[in-house]
């Protein structure tokens, strides 16, 4: 194909000044929408700077990869390291440790859904993109953003009570904990439980009921089939901080089931392409054009036989339904399985607070360099999460991979923003709501990449179209 | 008194200072009664109207951080470092300590998951990287720095406040002022 003969559509959102994406539209003569290309433009080389290190700095070094789930790189990071020491965390390590990621996930989902994403459900996609953001839905719904910031600061409360620290915490090692929680603390996280429950519920009865008035949007809005990946437990239940990965099919069929995530080398190898610092990962028995697969809390809920809670599990059995059982596509059900996630998020780690081993001060078991090699894996918010340490035999480390949620899903995020931007982008004549429903594909993966920015501003954009000899035919501008 | 305007930008970083700005939780809204927060400049001028405050993230690490620094100094009263790669590079600077060449080939030819069919990023689109990752201020001057792994959201209120109420921040009372 050649493109220089091509009319190409720059949208350069404020992710330009943030430095992270921007997507290319390109049409045909007819002005039709004919490729795309998602550009994510961020690059800061953690796979080599760590090397020569001693592989105990990288639960402090890597969660500096993202603001948003530190902890999940904490925890793929302390996993791999326990390998290479051959050691078990203790019991009330892990149930810690386990309660600080269920907290980094609640406060991750209450973001992309309250502060990112409600604004267009709530205002609509073509309301006054000056207002669209947290701050304008205030003034229209307050006690709706003020539960969001309220649900957002609980999860970031679990970490700051066992740590002190909401970001970017210490205290998550090798061997479980470095830190407990005093029972102070447990009683103040537990009195924040209900009043999490109740925003949740609201956040899954404002997408609920959007979905039913936008039927017809949500079952069309980038639906292409993928592969799915996540972690499940021992008897397949849904899982994001331990258990062994499993892929389906886009009929469901199980591909892969309880793998060892070490062997992640034996199904996952990925590409770097030219138009994008984010590289391509894809299912390796299907080759790079067949093994789209998405991960994420729509893939984690598509591959889950069931749900580890009571009220999660109502949810999920309403989520099967809608495509009889099988693995539902549709882009827009992120934001739903989203929501069920966070629920059965608070309901276990009300559980957590519950145990009574919870408070207990047998917090870390210790051990020295065993192995060469550490692989760990987690869920993060967005995705497994995949950590792979190689050292020498004074621990060094000299070769570091790793594999980031958001990265899995980029080729399926390129692939939705081009299906969106061809229902909604046709000719020059674009419009801001148009462009907004392109970008509202990506929000609907949560992307680290384009997060906080957005959380309380704008998405102010230029987009480019321009003829074969790179002269300007027309440019669109987002207001302020 | 006229309302500020206040903008944000994440440079090379991970965006953990802006977390710690939304940890300011409900007092965003208060910071929204003083300022109207004008999300983030498009480089390429107009776009960016005269600013009061910028609180930038990040370190400079390629040619489109190193435009868009110098036109947020001059559309901006007063930039604000937030947190230590904005102040020192931090994290992001760790790559300083090896050639570009080594550090992008690591990522993108040598990796022990990437096939053998792969491209390095190159394309008009993509910034280009610069060989060493700056700090801000050898990039311009700088007004206030605040430090931190991220700052602590207190102290990013505190700085936000007083600066939007024509006061001169005092961090030698803050508690949790910290490198890392």
């Amino acid at each position: 194909m050649d493109s220089t003969d091509k009319k190409k559509i720059l949208i350069s959102p404020v992710t330009r000044i943030e430095g992270h994406a921007k997507i290319t539209l390109q049409l045909d003569d007819q002005g039709n929408v004919e490729d795309a290309f998602f550009h994510v433009n961020e690059f800061r080389g953690f796979e080599k700077f760590c090397e020569g290190r001693m592989f105990t700095e990288m639960p402090i070094i890597t969660p500096r990869i993202c603001g948003i789930c530190p902890v999940s790189h904490s925890i793929a990071s302390v996993k791999a390291c326990e390998m290479i020491q051959g050691i078990q965390p203790t019991y009330t390590g892990d149930l810690l440790r386990r309660l600080i990621h269920l907290g980094q996930n609640i406060s991750s989902h209450a973001l992309s859904f309250f502060h990112l994403s409600s604004p267009d459900f709530l205002l609509g996609y073509d309301s006054d993109p000056v207002k669209r953001n947290i701050i304008g839905l205030a003034e229209n719904h307050k006690e709706i953003a003020v539960s969001g910031i309220r649900l957002r600061k609980f999860g970031q409360e679990i970490s700051e009570r066992i740590t002190g620290k909401k970001i970017h915490i210490s205290g998550i090692a090798p061997g479980g904990m470095a830190y407990p929680l005093t029972e102070e603390n447990r009683l103040a996280l537990l009195a924040w439980i209900p009043e999490a429950k109740k925003t949740v519920k609201l956040g899954l009865d404002i997408i609920k009921k959007f979905m039913d008035e936008n039927r017809e949007m949500v079952e069309s809005f980038a639906i292409s089939p993928t592969l799915y990946l996540g972690l499940v437990g021992p008897n397949g239940e849904h899982e994001i901080y331990d258990g062994n990965l499993r892929f389906i099919d886009t009929d469901g069929t199980i591909l892969e089931d309880q793998l060892n995530p070490a062997k992640y080398l034996d199904v996952i190898a990925e590409r770097s392409v030219e138009w994008s610092y984010l590289k391509y990962p894809y299912y390796k028995p299907f080759g790079f054009d067949k093994g789209f697969y998405r991960v994420g809390p729509l893939a984690r809920l598509n591959v889950a036989s069931k749900m580890k809670t009571p009220e999660a599990q109502k949810e999920f059995e309403n989520f099967k339904s809608i495509n009889s059982g099988k693995p539902v596509h549709g882009t827009f059900y992120f934001h739903y399985t989203r929501l069920i996630e966070a629920l059965g998020s608070v309901e276990e780690a009300e559980i957590i607070l519950n145990d009574p081993e919870i408070t207990s001060d047998k917090i870390q078991t210790l051990g020295r360099w065993n192995n060469p090699v550490g692989i760990g894996c987690s869920e993060a918010p967005r995705g497994t999460l995949f950590h792979h340490y190689i050292t020498d035999d004074t621990g060094k480390l000299t070769k570091v991979n790793l594999l980031i949620a958001t990265g899995q899903n980029n080729p399926s995020m390129n692939r939705s923003v081009l299906e969106v931007a061809k229902q909604y982008i046709k000719g020059t004549d674009i419009k801001e709501g148009m462009i907004n429903r392109v970008e509202s594909t990506i929000r609907c993966y949560d992307p680290c990449l384009s997060c906080s920015t957005h959380a309380i501003g704008k998405m102010p954009m230029v987009i480019e179209m321009k003829d074969r000899n790179g002269n300007l035919l027309k440019t669109f501008q987002r207001s302020y | 008194m006229a309302k500020k305007k206040i903008a944000t930008v994440w440079l090379g970083g991970c965006s953990g200072c802006h977390m710690s700005l939304l940890d300011i939780d409900e007092r965003i809204l208060d910071v929204a009664a003083l300022a109207d927060i004008v999300k983030c400049p498009i480089v390429d001028g107009k776009d960016l109207p005269e600013v009061d405050i910028t609180l930038v993230e990040g370190s400079v690490t390629s040619d489109e951080h190193f435009h868009e620094i110098l036109h947020i100094r001059k559309q901006s009263k007063a930039v604000v470092a937030l947190g230590d790669c904005a102040v020192m590079t931090n994290i992001t600077g760790m790559r300083n300590y090896f050639n570009l060449k080594d550090v992008v080939d690591t990522a993108y030819v040598n990796a022990i998951s990437n096939d053998k069919e792969g491209t390095i990023p190159n394309h008009p689109a993509l910034l280009k990287l610069n060989e060493k990752v700056v700090p801000l201020q050898e990039v311009i001057d700088v007004d206030f720095v605040i430090p931190g792994c991220p700052p602590d959201a207190d102290t990013i209120f505190y700085v936000l406040f007083e600066f939007l109420n024509d006061r001169i921040p005092n961090l030698s009372d803050v508690k949790k002022l910290k490198y890392g």
